[in-house]
């Protein structure tokens, strides 16, 4: 299931504007990595890019690869729609659909896609819940609406909706940060649960979550306002927390920038 | 030690906190004056509305004749018959208009929010919804006179009443779902698409039963707007006392022509059905407005 993702030479635009320059980052399967940086350094854009979502805004551009297990996912042969199949996202705010139970918000991917055996929906269901270690809380009310639960529920809901379809790699952008420390902590135990069966890459701007939950981190910097964003550096998490090679990784670290 | 503390009502320095001024309690009071005023200026002349026309019709459709027959076989002067041709001729001309309005708007307006941007196509397109907003009915139904009867040399029918009235609802509906469609966040939308469920799919399933409350509300205010028109049905339909089933041929009566016909008949009968008439229009678009309620009620999306 896992997969490798290499990013080489990417550039990034919204119409004119350049805003990220030339990243190339390896993220090896089954492994956390986190994005850190400044507001507006690009990491959510660079992640954004992975499963071809940036280009959902208006006038914006790719250049460069994107390869998961060696395919790029950028080849004019393919489909962005399989892309995102394959490569789930959770997002900042927790988004699950109004208009759906918590049982049909989980299995929407697949029902969308077209599976309609019930039974095959309901074990998805049930399997992706328990993964999100949402199932207890919630195995009552599977009829529910899903707009009824908590914020932190809602988060978790929206990691099973995104498991459900087994993806190869799992984005997450910013996934704590509308949320409490108590769902903090399980979604941040959840993503050390996810990493045995999931190539992770998570932005947050909580160093200590950084810290806490992943295996290498990169960290993305901006020169100066509307310069381009840059990749700094990528190393082993511990790395960058206690040894950094960059002077401007240390000064973020620590709380020192500019 | 100050004295203060030994009688907290007298103070060294004067109070921060004064009562209000004279010049803020009239300018308060001109105010609250001016809304009251304005609140019965609007209010007073639709109770006068509402009272007058239950005062004069209620009775009428007491009647049971009222909503089961028509008035075929019966003299100007003479009492009894009912409204049922005229009930049947407004609700199939809006149906019929309605079900040619819904989807037509329905679809320009995903175009508009979900398809168009800032395309030049997108702008002109709500331009264009914008001038049709603002064309008066009388110009709908003398451009589906032109068309339907003077070119294509077809007669005037419920139809060509139907046609006209699309031309008014078409705006409305458009309006009202582009502004539903633009309230659903892109958040949801960017969920669907992170889970590999293409665009189309995505307004299909999605967006559309987030929206679909406010969407079936304003196409039931809309509907109860049409129904009331009354340019059109007197430009494109003969009036006919007796029922007409066919919705191409032949006159067809319809509540607002009823009203206009029954107005030159100078008899007690007369009067009665142009009242019955009038509230049982009222009622039918009553009943419409509570059908939107009642609808955004049991579809909106619920979080318990």
């Amino acid at each position: 299931m896992a997969k490798r993702l290499d990013i080489k030479d990417l550039n990034l635009f919204y119409g004119k504007f350049h805003a990220v320059e030339n990243v190339s980052l390896a993220v090896p399967p089954k492994n956390v990595t986190a994005f850190i940086g400044p507001s507006g350094c690009g990491k959510s854009t660079v992640l954004r890019s992975l499963n071809r979502m940036h280009e959902v805004a208006p006038g914006a551009r790719v250049e460069g690869k994107v390869l998961l297990d060696g395919e790029d996912i950028y080849a004019s042969t393919v489909d962005p729609v399989e892309v995102r199949r394959t490569i789930g996202m959770v997002f900042q705010r927790p988004n699950p659909f109004p208009t759906m139970s918590i049982r049909d918000n989980v299995v929407a991917g697949l029902r969308l896609a077209g599976v309609k055996d019930k039974k095959k929906l309901d074990e998805v269901a049930e399997r992706s819940l328990r993964g999100a270690n949402l199932w207890n809380e919630v195995k009552d009310r599977l009829d529910k609406p899903g707009g009824g639960l908590s914020g932190g529920q809602q988060q978790r809901l929206c990691i099973a909706r995104a498991i459900a379809v087994q993806p190869d790699l799992l984005l997450m952008d910013e996934p704590c940060s509308a949320l409490d420390p108590i769902s903090t902590l399980a979604i941040e135990d959840l993503i050390t649960e996810l990493k045995k069966e999931y190539t992770i890459v998570i932005v947050t701007h909580n160093m200590q979550q950084a810290a806490r939950v992943s295996d290498q981190t990169a960290f993305f910097n901006l020169l100066g306002v509307g310069q381009p964003g840059q990749l700094i550096e990528v190393d082993d998490t511990e790395k960058i927390f206690s040894n950094p090679g960059q002077k401007a990784t240390e000064d973020y670290i620590s709380g020192r920038f500019g | 030690m100050s004295t203060n503390l030994a009688d907290p009502t007298r103070l060294a320095t004067p109070p921060t906190f004064q009562s209000v001024s004279v010049s803020r309690r009239i300018k308060n009071g001109l105010a609250t004056g001016l809304v009251w005023g304005a609140f019965l200026v609007a209010v007073i002349p639709l109770v006068w509305v509402l009272y007058t026309v239950l005062e004069r019709g209620f009775p009428v459709i007491l009647d049971g004749d009222w909503w089961q027959k028509s008035l075929s076989g019966l003299l100007a002067r003479q009492e009894g018959g009912g409204a049922y041709h005229a009930i049947y001729g407004t609700l199939v001309q809006g149906l019929v208009c309605a079900v040619i309005s819904v989807p037509i708007g329905i679809m320009i307006a995903i175009y508009l929010v979900e398809y168009g941007g800032r395309s030049k196509l997108a702008k002109s397109t709500t331009f264009m919804v914008d001038i049709l907003t603002g064309v008066p009915s009388i110009v709908a139904a003398l451009f589906i006179y032109t068309v339907w009867i003077t070119y294509a040399g077809l007669g005037r029918s419920a139809f060509a009443v139907s046609l006209a009235l699309v031309l008014l609802m078409v705006p409305v509906v458009v309006r009202t779902t582009e502004e539903m469609l633009k309230i659903v966040p892109d958040e949801l939308r960017e969920a669907s698409y992170a889970l590999g469920i293409p665009k189309w799919k995505t307004i299909v399933k999605i967006v559309i039963p987030t929206a679909l409350s406010g969407i079936l509300t304003g196409i039931m205010l809309a509907l109860a707007r049409v129904m009331g028109e009354t340019a059109p049905v007197l430009v494109l339909a003969a009036y006919a006392p007796y029922i007409n089933y066919n919705l191409f041929d032949g006159p067809m009566a319809s509540l607002p022509l009823m009203m206009v016909n029954e107005r030159n008949n100078p008899t007690q009968a007369g009067y009665e059905r142009l009242w019955g008439a009038a509230i049982t229009l009222v009622l039918i678009i009553t009943l419409f407005n509570l059908l939107a309620t009642v609808i955004s009620r049991t579809l909106a999306p619920k979080t318990k």
